[in-house]
C-alpha cells in the first residue's frame, strides 16, 4: 500500500509538470501583460516594473527561473497586489476557501446521501418523486441565483442574517455561503446516491441477503448500501478538490475573503504568478484527492487491491 | 476433518408425511405490472412437499417455475402480484410482512439461485456472509457463528475451510461459490430447500458435484427439496416428484418414473422426445478438404505497459491442428475456459493466430484485408447468444442482407429482397416478417434469423459457436434438426463448438476434446463416446450422461 | 432489449405477443418508434418540450411585439417596478406634464384630462413661442402634441398631447429599459449559444470518441491520455484563456466553450464504441467481410445516437448555464446586447430596490434549464427504458 501511494505520487510528478508548463505558455502567449492594460502607466514607468520583475528576459529564461523557484516553494509576488506574495494571499485566503467548502461538502454528503438512500428505498412514489424534483432544482438553479435570493430572503427581507462579509468566521455569515455552495452538490449526491441504491438494491446478492430471512435494515444498509457508496467516493474526490478551493461567485456574492476570487481577477489581469500559484495549487488538490478516492475505493471494495 | 453438524431434527419432530405437507402452494397466480399490460406469470397453480422428497418443477423459460418459487419467498420484483396461498407447515406465509416473513425464510426455508458468480455480495467474506444466518436465525455469538461457518464449509466440500472464511467470493470459483451458497441457505437447519437451477451456470463436471452433495445433505439432514430445473436428465436422476410447468400452468405432476417415462400430457411427451437424437455419418474419405489448420496458437496479453511490467500472457490455443472435409461435422467440445471459441474464432481469422490455415488449400495467413474480406464469404459464423448477434436498429431484412451488399453488390434492392425472402423461407420463417426488428422475435426465431444471415452468401463453411446453449430443449431440437437440413441441403460443412456433449454427439461425425487451450482427445464421434481414450473425456462424458444412463429408459432416447 | 420485459431473475414470463402469426408484410416496431412512444407517454417530458417550444417562439417573436426596443432607454421610467397597468400612472401624468413644463420655462395654469389627452394651459410673462412643442415632443409620457389656443396677448396658450401608454409588464432596469424585451432578447442570446456551443461539442466528441473507440490499441490510448489532460487543467482557466484569445466575439468563443465542453462527449462515445465493437452482431458483420467503414456507419453509429441525444440534451443546459456564468462574471456578451447571465448579475446587485431585476432572468433561465433536464431525463428513460 504505501509503495503504491508512492507510485501514485511519483506518477504525479509529471502530471503536474505538464500542468505547470501547458499553463505557463498557454498565459504567456495570450495578449497583453500585467502592466500593458489601461493602467495609465508611462511606457517608461511599465518597463521598469517589467525589469523589477524580469519579464523583460526571454520567455525560456523566465520559464526556467520560474520552474526553479516553484522548486523551492516560492510562487512569487502577486503583480497586481504588489504588497504580497501569492503564498501570503493563499496562507490567509485557502483557510476561509478551506472551511466553508469542507462544510459544503459534508454537508451534502450526508443530507444527499440520506436524500438519495430514501428515494431508492420509495422508488417511483412520492418521497422519490420529491427528491428527484429537489435534485433537478439544486443542480439546475446557478449559484449566482441562489446566494442572491438567499441574501434577499433571509438577510434583507427577514434580517436573520448578515447580507455579506466575513465577520471573522461567524456561523450567521457562513450559513449563506455553506448553503449556497451545498445546494447543488446534495442534489448531485443525492441523484447518484439513488441511481446507485436503485441498481445495488437489484444485484442478486442482495435476493440472496432476502433469502435467507437477514433484516431489512441490514440489506440496506450491510450489503446494498457498502456496493453504492462506490460511486460516490469517486464522485466525492473531484467535488472535494473543486469545493476546498473556492467559489468565485461565492466569495464574490457573500464578500468571503478566500482564493476563489483570485483565479478570475487573477487571469484577467495576466497576474501570472497569481494565476501560476492558483493553477498549481487546484492541480495539487486534485491529484491528491484522485489519489484519496483510489485508497477509499480499496477499503470499500476487496476486488480492488493496489500493489 | 468430519462436519460435527447434529444430524438435524429426529424424524419424530417431523410432521408425518401426507397429513400437513412440509411445503405447499395452493390456487397461487403471480402476474407483472408491464408498460405493455398486465402479464400473468404464474395461473392459479397447486404444489405441495413433504419431509424429505424432493419435487423437481421442470419447465422451459417463461413457464412461471422460478416466478411461483420467488413469490413464495417473498422475492418478487417490484412490479410483481402474487394472490393464493403460500403454506409452511400449514401456516401461511404469502403476503407476511417483511419482518414475520424473515423468521421463516432463511430459517425454516432456504433458497439457492442459478447465478454463483453475483449471489454472493462481493465486498464481504465468506466467513462473514455465512455468519449471518447463524447470528440472525440460531443467535450465535460471533466466535461460534465463526466455529459453525467452518463445520458448515467443510460439509460442503471447501478444502481448507478455516483459511477460506477469510476469503472473497471473487477468489473463489464458480462450483466453490455454489458450494457456499449452498453452505449459507443451510445455515439455519431449514426443512426446506428451494433449488432454482442451482447447476445450469456450472460446467458439467461441477454441475455432477453439486448435484451429488445436494443429494447428501438431504439424506442427511431429512429435508425437502423443491428442485426447479429446465433439464429433464437432472430432474430424471435427482427427483422423487416432478411437476411439469408451462405458461403459468402445472400440466402434469406424479412420481418421476411415472412422469417421465409414461407422461400423459402432451406437453411432456414434446420435452421427452426434445432431447437431441439421431447420429451423423462421417463425409467419404476421399472428401475435399475445405478448411485446415496446423498448430494453431492464439496467445493473450492481459495489462501490461510501461511501469505495469510485464504483461500477462495467456495461451489460450495451444498448438492445435485441424482439418475440416466437406459434409463434416466437427464437434468441438469443452468446459468454459477450454480455448473452444478461441479456436473456432481463430480459424476464421476473427482473432489473430499464429500457425497455418488453409482454406480450400489456399494459406489465409498472410493474405491483405481485400482479398481476405472475398474469402469471407465461404466462411460464415452463427453466434450462441441471438439476442447479442443481430444489430438492434436494422431490420431482419437489413440484417441478413448485410453480407449481399459486399459480395453481390450488383444487386439492386429488389433482387437482395427476393434473395432475404429465399434465406427466411430456408430457415423456415416467414419471410413477411423481414421488415421487423430483432428485439421483437423470441430466441429461437432470432437464432433462425442468425443462420439466415449466414446461409444466405451460400457459404461452404459454418462455424457454430454454441448456437443452441441459449435455447429451451423444444427449440434447440428444432435449430438441431434446421442444421442438419441445411447441411444436407447445402453441402455444408460444420464446426460445431459447444459444451453440450448431447448436442454434439448427434449433430458430429468428429469430435475434438479440449481442456485449458490444448486437444485433449480426438477421433469419430462413435468411438470417443463409446471407448473415450483420455480420462478428462471419461469424466466429461460420466458427468453428461452418467447421470442418466443408469436410468434413461430406452424409450426417452428413441 | 428482449421481449422480456420483466426484470426478475430466472425464467420471467413472456408477454403474450407472439410475433409468428402475424398479418402479411409485417410492419416493423423499431427501437426508435419504442422510444418515441415512451417519450410521448412522459408527461413531464412532454410538457418540458412544448414549454421549450414557447420559450423559444416567444424570445424570438416577443420582442417584435412588446413595443419597446431592446436599446431604447426611457428616462422618465428607470426602475419602475412590473406593472400589468399602463406607464404613466394617474399620479405620474402630473409629475411629467410638470417636468415638461418646467422645462418650456413656463407657468403651469391649469391641466385636465379627457379622452386620453391632456389638456394644458400655461402662461409667462413674454409671449409663449409656439416651439415650446417640442419640449412635449421629446419626452416619452406624451404623443401628439397640439396647440389648441394662444390667448390674443400671447402670454397664455392652451396645448394638448395624447397620453404615451407604455407597458413595462416586468419593470424597467437601472438606465429604463424594459425588462421584458430585454429578457426575452437574453434569452434568444442564451439559447442560441447552448445550441452552438452544444452542437460543436457533439459535433468534436462524437468524431474524437468513435475514432478512438473503433480504433482502439495505441491510438486510443495516445488520445485519451490527452483528454486526461486537458482534464486536469482548471476549466475556468482554459474558458478564460479562450476569452481573451477569442475577444468579445460571442459566436467564435462559443464555438470554443464547446471546443473544451467535448471531452465528456468524446468519453462516453468511445466506451460506447468500444462495447459495440465487442457485440456479436459486430464480429458477424466482420465474418461476413463488411469493411471497417460500413461497420462504422451502420452498426456503431446507430447505436451510439441514443446515448448522444441523451448527452446533447443534458449538455445544451449546462451551455447555457457557462454561459450566464460568464456574463456573470463580466466575460460574456457586451451591452447593449444581453443575456439571461448578464440580467441576473444586474439584478443581484439591485436587489434592494429592485429585486424583479433579479427575478424575472432567474426566472426564465431556471426554467429553461428545468425543461431541458427534464426532456433530457425523458429521453433517457426512453431511450434506455431499464431505470425505471
Amino acid at each position: 500500500m504505501a509503495r503504491y501511494v508512492l507510485r501514485r505520487l511519483l506518477t504525479a510528478i509529471p502530471t503536474l509538470f505538464l500542468i505547470v508548463t501547458l499553463s505557463f505558455f498557454l498565459l504567456r502567449v495570450a495578449p497583453g501583460g500585467p502592466f500593458s492594460q489601461e493602467r495609465g502607466l508611462s511606457a517608461e514607468v511599465k518597463a521598469n516594473l517589467e525589469r523589477v520583475y524580469q519579464l523583460d528576459a526571454p520567455l525560456w529564461r523566465q520559464y526556467l527561473n520560474y520552474l526553479a523557484d516553484l522548486l523551492h516553494g516560492n510562487f512569487g509576488p502577486s503583480y497586481n497586489l504588489p504588497d504580497f506574495t501569492v503564498a501570503d494571499l493563499f496562507r490567509v485566503g485557502l483557510p476561509v476557501s478551506m472551511q466553508l467548502g469542507a462544510s459544503a461538502l459534508l454537508l451534502a454528503l450526508i443530507i444527499g446521501s440520506i436524500l438519495g438512500i430514501l428515494a431508492a428505498l420509495r422508488q417511483n412514489r412520492g418521497v422519490d418523486y420529491g427528491v428527484v424534483a429537489l435534485a433537478t432544482a439544486g443542480s439546475t438553479i446557478p449559484t449566482f441565483v441562489i446566494a442572491p435570493l438567499y441574501q434577499l430572503v433571509f438577510a434583507l427581507t427577514l434580517a436573520w442574517v448578515p447580507v455579506a462579509g466575513w465577520g471573522g468566521g461567524a456561523l450567521v455569515n457562513k450559513i449563506g455561503p455553506v448553503l449556497t455552495l451545498a445546494l447543488p452538490q446534495i442534489a448531485i449526491v443525492a441523484r447518484l446516491m439513488r441511481g446507485a441504491m436503485i441498481e445495488a438494491l437489484r444485484a442478486n446478492h442482495i435476493r440472496t441477503a432476502r433469502a435467507l430471512g437477514l433484516t431489512s435494515f441490514s440489506v440496506v444498509v450491510k450489503h446494498a448500501l457498502r456496493g453504492a457508496v462506490l460511486p460516490i467516493i469517486s464522485y466525492a474526490g473531484p467535488a472535494a478538490a473543486a469545493l476546498l478551493t473556492g467559489s468565485v461567485v461565492v466569495e464574490t456574492v457573500f464578500a468571503i475573503p478566500g482564493v476563489g476570487r483570485y483565479f478570475v481577477d487573477a487571469a484577467l489581469n495576466r497576474d501570472y504568478t497569481l494565476v501560476m500559484g492558483t493553477v498549481v495549487v487546484i492541480a495539487v488538490f486534485v491529484i491528491v484527492f484522485n489519489l484519496l478516492v483510489d485508497l477509499a475505493y480499496a477499503l470499500v471494495d476487496p476486488r480492488v487491491r493496489y500493489e | 476433518m468430519e462436519a460435527t453438524l447434529s444430524p438435524s431434527r429426529s424424524s419424530s419432530d417431523r410432521s408425518p408425511p401426507d397429513s400437513t405437507p412440509l411445503f405447499e402452494v395452493s390456487d397461487l397466480n403471480v402476474g407483472f405490472d408491464t408498460p405493455d399490460g398486465a402479464v400473468l406469470a404464474v395461473r392459479g397453480i397447486h404444489l405441495a412437499l413433504h419431509a424429505g422428497e424432493t419435487l423437481a418443477v421442470v419447465g422451459e423459460s417463461g413457464s412461471g417455475k422460478s416466478q411461483t418459487m420467488m413469490a413464495a419467498m417473498g422475492l418478487l420484483a417490484k412490479n410483481g402480484r402474487a394472490t393464493g396461498s403460500v403454506r409452511y407447515r400449514g401456516r401461511e406465509i404469502l403476503g407476511l410482512k417483511a419482518a414475520a416473513l424473515n423468521e421463516v425464510r432463511g430459517a425454516k426455508i432456504g433458497m439457492i439461485f442459478q447465478e454463483p458468480m453475483t449471489s454472493l455480495d462481493p465486498l464481504y467474506t465468506i466467513g462473514n456472509q455465512i455468519a449471518e444466518p447463524l447470528t440472525r436465525h440460531l443467535r450465535l455469538s460471533g466466535r461460534a457463528a465463526r466455529q459453525r461457518a467452518v463445520e458448515l464449509l467443510t460439509l460442503v466440500g471447501i478444502p481448507d475451510p478455516a483459511r477460506r472464511l477469510d476469503a472473497y467470493p471473487h477468489e473463489l470459483s464458480g462450483g466453490q461459490r455454489q458450494r457456499v451458497m449452498i453452505a449459507m441457505a443451510l445455515a439455519a437447519e431449514p426443512d426446506v430447500l428451494i433449488a432454482d437451477e442451482p447447476t445450469t451456470a456450472l460446467d458439467v463436471t461441477v454441475q455432477a458435484q453439486i448435484i451429488d452433495l445436494l443429494r447428501t445433505l438431504q439424506r442427511r439432514f431429512g429435508m425437502g427439496i423443491v428442485f426447479i430445473t429446465h433439464d429433464l436428465g437432472l430432474a430424471r436422476h435427482f427427483a422423487d416428484r416432478v411437476a411439469v410447468m408451462r405458461h403459468g400452468l402445472v400440466v402434469e405432476e406424479g412420481p418421476a418414473s411415472e412422469v417421465l417415462t409414461a407422461p400423459r400430457a402432451e406437453y411432456t411427451r414434446m420435452l421427452l422426445a426434445a432431447e437431441p437424437t439421431g447420429t451423423k455419418a462421417p463425409p467419404p474419405p476421399d472428401a475435399p478438404i475445405v478448411l485446415e489448420a496446423q498448430r494453431l496458437n492464439v496467445t493473450f496479453r492481459i495489462g501490461g505497459g510501461l511501469f505495469a511490467g510485464p504483461p500477462l500472457v495467456i495461451h489460450a490455443v495451444n498448438n492445435v491442428s485441424v482439418t475440416l472435409r466437406e459434409g463434416q461435422t466437427i464437434g468441438i467440445v469443452g468446459e468454459s475456459g477450454s480455448g473452444k471459441s478461441t479456436l473456432g474464432r481463430a480459424l476464421i481469422r476473427l482473432i489473430e493466430a499464429q500457425g497455418d490455415i488453409r482454406l480450400f488449400g489456399e494459406p489465409v495467413n498472410a493474405i491483405d484485408a481485400q482479398s481476405l474480406r472475398a474469402l469471407r464469404r465461404q466462411v460464415q459464423i452463427v453466434f450462441q447468444d441471438p439476442f447479442g448477434s443481430l444489430s438492434p436498429r436494422m431490420t431482419v431484412g437489413e440484417i441478413i442482407t448485410e453480407g449481399l451488399r459486399v459480395h453481390a453488390p450488383e444487386l439492386d434492392r429488389r433482387a437482395r429482397e427476393r434473395r432475404a425472402v429465399e434465406a427466411l423461407e430456408d430457415v423456415s420463417l416467414d419471410p413477411a416478417l423481414r421488415n421487423r426488428y430483432p428485439h421483437e422475435f423470441s430466441g429461437g426465431q432470432r437464432q433462425r434469423i442468425a443462420i439466415a444471415r449466414a446461409v444466405i452468401l451460400k457459404p461452404r463453411v459454418l462455424v457454430l459457436d454454441e448456437p443452441t446453449s441459449a435455447l429451451d430443449r423444444s427449440v434447440q431440437k428444432d435449430i438441431v434438426d434446421l442444421l442438419r437440413r441445411l447441411q444436407g441441403a447445402h453441402r455444408l460443412s460444420y464446426l460445431f463448438i459447444s459444451h453440450d456433449l448431447s448436442v454434439v454427439r448427434a449433430l458430429s461425425d468428429w469430435i475434438m476434446v479440449m481442456r485449458a487451450g490444448q486437444l485433449v482427445e480426438a477421433g469419430p464421434t462413435d468411438e470417443v463416446f463409446r471407448a473415450p481414450a483420455a480420462a478428462y473425456t471419461r469424466e466429461l462424458i460420466a458427468a453428461a450422461f452418467g447421470l442418466d444412463e443408469a436410468h434413461a429408459p430406452a424409450a426417452a432416447r428413441a | 432489449m428482449s421481449d422480456i420485459t420483466v426484470p426478475a431473475a430466472g425464467d420471467a414470463p413472456r408477454p403474450s405477443l407472439s410475433p409468428a402469426a402475424p398479418p402479411p408484410v409485417a410492419k416493423g416496431r423499431s427501437l426508435w418508434s419504442d422510444a418515441w412512444r415512451r417519450l410521448t407517454a412522459n408527461r413531464a417530458a412532454v410538457v418540458s418540450a412544448v414549454y421549450l417550444v414557447v420559450m423559444t417562439l416567444a424570445c424570438l417573436i416577443g420582442p417584435l411585439v412588446t413595443g419597446h426596443d431592446y436599446t431604447t432607454i426611457y428616462t422618465d421610467y428607470v426602475r419602475v417596478p412590473p406593472s400589468l397597468t399602463p406607464y404613466p400612472k394617474q399620479d405620474q401624468i402630473a409629475g411629467a406634464l410638470e417636468d415638461v413644463v418646467k422645462r418650456m420655462r413656463v407657468d403651469l395654469v391649469e391641466w385636465h384630462e379627457q379622452d386620453e389627452r391632456v389638456s394644458v394651459t400655461v402662461r409667462s410673462a413674454r409671449p409663449v413661442d409656439p416651439r415650446v412643442l417640442r419640449y412635449f415632443e421629446r419626452s416619452p409620457s406624451f404623443l401628439d402634441p397640439r396647440i389648441e389656443a394662444t390667448a390674443p396677448d400671447g402670454l397664455s396658450m392652451t396645448l394638448s398631447a395624447a397620453v404615451a401608454r407604455h407597458y413595462f409588464l416586468f419593470g424597467t432596469d437601472n438606465t429604463g429599459r424594459d425588462l421584458l424585451t430585454r429578457t426575452l432578447i437574453a434569452g434568444r442570446v442564451s439559447l442560441a449559444i447552448g445550441l452552438l456551443a452544444g452542437l460543436t461539442a457533439v459535433l468534436i466528441g462524437v468524431t474524437y470518441g468513435a475514432a478512438s473507440g473503433f480504433l482502439g490499441g495505441r491510438v486510443d490510448d495516445v488520445m485519451m491520455r490527452f483528454v486526461d489532460i486537458l482534464y486536469s487543467l482548471p476549466f475556468i482557466f482554459l474558458v478564460i484563456m479562450l476569452v481573451v484569445f477569442f475577444g468579445r466575439n460571442f459566436v467564435l468563443m462559443f464555438i470554443a466553450v464547446g471546443a473544451v465542453q467535448w471531452l465528456d462527449m468524446a468519453r462516453i462515445v468511445r466506451g460506447q464504441a468500444l462495447s459495440i465493437r465487442r457485440q456479436e452482431y459486430v464480429q458477424a458483420a466482420m465474418a461476413m467481410g463488411v469493411s471497417p467503414a460500413g461497420i462504422l456507419w451502420r452498426h456503431v453509429v446507430p447505436n451510439t445516437l441514443g446515448p448522444v441525444a441523451v448527452y446533447m440534451t443534458l449538455l445544451v443546459p449546462q451551455v447555457i448555464l457557462l454561459e450566464s456564468f460568464l456574463s456573470y462574471l463580466g466575460l460574456g456578451v457586451q451591452e447593449p446586447l444581453t443575456s439571461w447571465g448578464v440580467l441576473i448579475a444586474q439584478g443581484s446587485k439591485n436587489i434592494p430596490s429592485a429585486n424583479w431585476l433579479l427575478i424575472f432572468p432567474s426566472l426564465f433561465l431556471t426554467s429553461t434549464l428545468f425543461a431541458l433536464n427534464f426532456l433530457g431525463d425523458g429521453l433517457r428513460d426512453a431511450l434506455d427504458p431499464k431505470d425505471r
